[in-house]
């Protein structure tokens, strides 16, 4: 081990050591050109750190949460570039291994956790990045100050390069990798040490672009159904309709007798075939035939439609189980001594994430069955590897993670179906394995948003004051099914699904928002925008049905409950110029929403009219004002926003998964509708950029989408909608 | 038994099944993974190449549909990245998670190859079976306004 290699260990090891306080190292060696990870591999030793600079003043800054399309791959690099004064043309983004000691973000909902969901990869990661920037800059600086034997205090640093002005002379980041040593204990960075965000350069800034784009045009990007190790056989699964389900028969021996076929497998997630070629075990999979026995599976028994009564009775059922979600004053109280009451029931459906590419993974189990290599686009690598190794009954760090893009995420690659599946089938076989489901299955293995019902109570006092707020929900718990340590340490709060039931930017004197839990067996799970996604469907529609009960306009009633609050002013009013929310429009009218999703504040404007011969809702026109704190990507930030408001309106018009004797009763994009280009209004996005810092920006564009059309529909039909989603027959059945 | 057609400009000699469809033939026994799978039944566009300069879904073709024609992919549409629907995709940021991207770019290409100058309507009328699950439509729609008007 020469010296550069010993201060290096030694600089892991201080790190390691106090990974608890200090969350974030740096490490620089000018023979490290590439991973870290890779380059220590040969030695035996793994070195975690954020960012590597080479000779050639290359600089490989790692990404601790996975690219789902969202930008994160450019995002947080960048944040880490801008306090590095790094020159951005030099910077490789690659990403991080699992490893949360190490990669943990710092966000308030998920402390130390390294996962790529509900739109925290910038706000866990903004300060953790800017504060390893700021190290790492501190030790280049450190080695150039002794090198020229100056005081530090007269060093500067500009694109990657470290300047002494009083003596004009410069020194680039690489060159200074070529001696520079690193300290046993790295310097510690105060807030105070921090740029002041007057002074980002790169940060904020239109012309740089997204570093996956150019692969994702010419067919170079790879996703984990792109991977193809040597020796590899391929699988397909006719996947179990529900949980608990046991095969009674299956066709195996007529499967088996196909060319290229090896494995008909029965297993608990279904029925497996394994095959030389990826067409014979298409082919195997179509042809299985297979008899389920249900008569142990919690779901069977469920149906969507013969369920609604159930829930709707639950809803006021006495005896049932009632969870406090939000509480302020006494709605209770309130509520009874109201002039007069409005009260009002609401329906979501189930959803589909409808990713474009279906669930699949590569493993290669060791022979002995006690390590694996899994390549898989996942939203949580940590997840992954410790449910695999929880599977082959080993631990996590024999499970080697090789994280590839995702083809969209929304929730369905948080629980790692795909390399459990993988792994148990290259376990059996003893080969590596790629298992890759077809579409169909991928509906049938759905994890879905649960289907939810709601009792909305007003109570209005003798001067039309709205006094009394109650929202009830009655669903099955996400937190349940796909977290469910917090569930138990939360004494069974849902806080996926019930996100948005809160109202905490309108002055109501007395709210409560409670929720009553259904448990029937679905794999119910997050859901791009979680629980606002209906929540807030429900809350700013209700909000609409008092403000027409009360006889004022909405737009000015949204106005009047957040006074208080500047910035929530800020994006009603914004949006309501934009759309000349005064201008009336022949045949057609406007609806307001506003929603505090993740702390980024919205407000979103529908334009729509009705078809009443096919029940058809068109939006010609969307109009959304955002407050999301500081944006690191002005540009992207903008995509997200399309993309969001895209994906609800797609929610909100026209996507439901119908279940049937516990099973998912849609085969493929023929009867699951996603939105297409000829259903798209125009979209209009203003974002509002503050001091503030980063909240959430992936999903913000979800939650006021539904609510905005029903309240416009409501405008111009006089029909309130209350049943996600507003598809044609529904809004059909609700004109007649 | 071995089926002959020209990929990307070179001479391919597959063997596989006649009925295999093209996709996995350009996938996995070929190993140009741009062309991806979304529905395997035609309903999303994920998996469109040309077949002599026509876009067609390659999961509902078959290997013995393409012998002796000229198939190209997303990996076959230019040289660098330089089709000038290519470069307007990077200029308009369109991609997100760009699993559907090669699909939208191969089928905006056979729109451009025959309408040199696509209204609006054009473009959303030929564009309409592709999915984008990241809703990037908008940008489709501006890169591909933008392809045609620099070239």
């Amino acid at each position: 081990m020469n010296e550069q290699m010993k201060n290096l260990e030694v600089s892991r090891r201080s790190f390691v050591k106090s990974a608890s306080g200090l969350t974030f190292a740096f490490a620089l060696s000018g023979t490290l050109l590439g991973r870290v990870s890779e380059a220590f591999a040969a030695e035996g030793a793994k070195l975690n750190a954020w960012v590597t600079i080479g000779h050639d003043d290359s600089i490989t800054i790692l990404c601790p949460t996975s690219e789902m399309g969202q930008g994160v791959l450019t995002a947080l690099p960048l944040i880490l570039a801008e306090e590095l004064d790094a020159d951005w043309s030099k910077v490789k983004c690659e990403f991080a291994p699992g490893n949360p000691r190490l990669y943990g973000g710092q966000h308030k909902m998920f402390p130390g956790a390294q996962v790529t969901l509900a739109s925290v990869s910038v706000p866990a990661y903004y300060m953790p990045l800017r504060r390893a920037g700021a190290q790492a800059r501190k030790v280049l600086l450190d080695n150039a100050a002794e090198q020229w034997k100056v005081p530090v205090a007269e060093l500067t640093t500009d694109k990657s390069k470290v300047v002494h002005a009083k003596s004009k002379r410069s020194m680039s980041y690489g060159e200074i990798a070529k001696f520079a040593k690193i300290p046993a204990e790295l310097p510690t960075i105060a807030d105070g040490d921090l740029k002041p965000q007057k002074a980002f350069k790169l940060i904020g800034r239109n012309d740089i672009k997204r570093v996956d784009v150019p692969s994702k045009v010419n067919g170079t990007a790879k996703y984990g159904i792109d991977v193809q190790i040597p020796g590899m056989v391929y699988a397909s699964l006719l996947h179990a309709p529900m949980d608990g389900v046991k095969v009674e028969s299956v066709n195996s021996d007529d499967v088996k007798k196909m060319k290229d076929v090896t494995h008909v497998l029965t297993l608990p997630f279904g029925v497996a075939v394994v095959a030389n070629t990826v067409e014979a075990s298409r082919a195997a999979r179509m042809a299985l035939r297979v008899k389920w026995d249900t008569s142990a599976a919690k779901a069977a028994p469920f149906n969507s439609e013969l369920a609604k009564q159930e829930y709707a009775a639950k809803a006021k059922d006495p005896n049932a189980e009632v969870k406090d979600v939000f509480k302020t004053g006494d709605a209770d109280t309130a509520l009874a001594g109201a002039k007069k009451v409005l009260e009002a029931a609401y329906w979501s459906e189930h959803t589909y994430h409808a990713q474009m590419e279906p669930m699949n993974a590569v493993a290669k189990v060791s022979e002995d069955g006690t390590s694996a290599e899994i390549w898989v686009g996942t939203q949580v690598q940590p997840l992954a590897s410790a449910v695999v190794a929880g599977v082959l009954k080993t631990t996590p760090d024999k499970i080697k993670i090789h994280l590839q893009l995702l083809g969209g995420g929304f929730g369905r690659r948080i629980w790692p179906d795909a390399p459990v599946q993988a792994a148990v089938l290259s376990n059996i076989v003893k080969k590596p394995v790629k298992l890759l489901l077809t579409r169909e299955d991928d509906l049938a293995a759905a994890r879905p948003r649960p289907m939810t019902y709601h009792v909305m109570k007003a109570g209005l006092d003798d001067k039309n004051n709205l006094v009394s707020w109650h929202h009830r929900l009655v669903a099955e718990n996400v937190d349940a099914v796909a977290a469910p340590p917090r569930f138990q340490a939360t004494g069974g709060r849902d806080y996926i699904g019930w996100v948005g039931m809160s109202q905490d930017f309108y002055k109501i004197p007395n709210l409560k928002a409670d929720a009553i839990r259904e448990q029937r067996g679905m794999r119910v799970h997050a859901w791009r925008g979680i629980g606002a996604g209906y929540n807030k469907f429900v809350s700013e529609s209700f909000l609409d049905e008092v403000a027409l009960a009360r006889g004022v306009d909405p737009l000015d009633y949204r106005l009047e409950l957040t006074k208080d609050h500047p910035r929530a002013q800020a994006v009603i009013k914004a949006v309501a110029e934009m759309a000349q929310w005064k201008r009336k429009r022949p045949g057609r009218a406007l609806g307001i929403a506003f929603s505090d999703y993740h702390d980024t504040l919205t407000a979103g404007i529908a334009e729509v009219s009705v078809n009443k011969a096919t029940g058809k809702i068109k939006v010609h026109d969307y109009w959304i004002a955002v407050d999301p704190g500081l944006v690191i990507q002005p540009e992207n930030a903008q995509a997200q926003i399309e993309s969001a408001i895209v994906y609800g309106l797609s929610g909100a018009l026209s996507e439901e998964l119908s279940m049937k004797d516990g099973a998912v009763q849609q085969s493929n994009f023929n009867d699951y509708h996603v939105l297409r280009m000829s259903d798209m209004p125009e979209l209009h996005i203003k974002i509002i950029v503050s001091d503030n810092p980063p909240t959430g920006m992936g999903e913000v564009g979800i939650p006021t989408v539904a609510p905005a059309i029903g309240n416009a529909v409501a405008q111009l039909t006089g029909k309130r909608l209350r049943h996600l989603p507003m598809s044609p027959d529904r809004v059909k059945k609700a004109l007649a | 038994m071995a089926t002959a057609f020209t990929i990307n400009g070179t001479t391919a000699s597959v063997e596989a099944g006649p009925d295999t469809p093209l996709l996995w033939v350009v996938r996995e026994h070929l190993k140009l993974t741009g062309t991806k799978f979304g529905c395997g039944s035609g309903l999303c566009g994920a998996c469109t190449v040309h077949v002599d300069g026509k876009a067609v879904r390659s999961c509902q073709t078959n290997l013995s549909e393409v012998a002796g024609k000229k198939v190209t992919t997303i990996e076959g549409l230019s040289p660098n990245s330089s089709h000038p629907l290519q470069k307007a995709w990077i200029n308009e940021q369109v991609p997100q998670c760009g699993y559907c991207q090669s699909g939208q770019i191969m089928q905006a290409a056979e729109l451009l190859a025959k309408n040199k100058k696509p209204s609006r309507e054009q473009i959303v009328a030929h564009m309409d079976g592709n999915i984008c699950r990241c809703g990037t439509y908008p940008r489709i729609v501006r890169a591909i306004e933008r392809a045609a008007r620099e070239g």
